[in-house]
């Protein structure tokens, strides 16, 4: 199966206890769906999330390719 | 100079990037670490980048200052541990005139806030908490 590099930052990186992990996925996954399926039921599931795929902000329904690297963005809090 | 950085930022270094004999001003923008927040004590800041995607959206904001108000922008951001009163982010602008200066100055670090990939931790006596951006500020 295709996967996906996952990298974990701030408060999504404590929930998931990991920096960075190796995603299998079924073709056609969007990055939305990958974010639902790994943080289901946790108390980051509503967190209002962007998307990067390869270091580039994407829509929620793009859809992931293998090899990618995938980054789900917490609203930042820079400066 | 653009960069993300994990130990104290130099400033002199960042005042020095932006230098032009066209220039008639300079600007130096620091944030800094700010002991409290909503009246609660903050005794640290932690800060963390998606680095390989915080510095080409930050060129990016650079770009646009030049664009916009003919600045040359320079802007480091820390990140890890930083203590109250030192800087987590400096930006140095520099126009030939000093009205566009305040503008760019302005216009990078409030599109800084909004869009450059960086997370903040405040730390209490008690606790912490990951706090992003207020979208109007």
């Amino acid at each position: 199966m295709p996967s996906v590099t996952v990298r974990y930052f701030a408060q999504l990186r404590e929930q998931r206890g990991l920096d960075d992990e190796v995603v299998a996925f079924e073709p056609g996954t969007t990055v939305h769906a990958l974010y639902t399926r790994l943080f289901a039921h946790t108390s980051v599931e509503h967190l209002p999330v962007s998307y990067a795929r390869n270091a580039t902000t994407v829509p929620a329904d793009e859809q992931v390719e293998d090899g990618d690297e995938v980054v789900f963005l917490p609203p930042v809090g820079g400066g | 100079m653009i960069a993300v950085v994990a130990d104290s930022i130099d400033v002199q270094a960042v005042r020095a990037a932006v230098t032009d004999p066209g220039h008639g001003a300079v600007l130096i923008f620091e944030g800094v670490g700010r002991d409290n927040f909503d009246g609660k004590g903050v005794t640290a800041l932690f800060y963390e980048a998606y680095a390989q995607m915080a510095v080409p959206v930050m060129q990016q904001i650079a770009a646009e200052a030049q664009e916009r108000f003919g600045a040359r922008v320079a802007m480091v951001h820390r990140t890890g541990e930083v203590a109250i009163g030192e800087a987590s982010v400096v930006i140095a602008v520099g126009t030939p005139h000093r009205a566009e200066c305040y503008e760019a100055s302005r216009y990078a670090i409030d599109e800084l806030k909004k869009r450059v990939p960086v997370w903040k931790k405040e730390i209490y006596a008690d606790g912490s908490q990951w706090k992003a951006n207020a979208t109007t500020e």
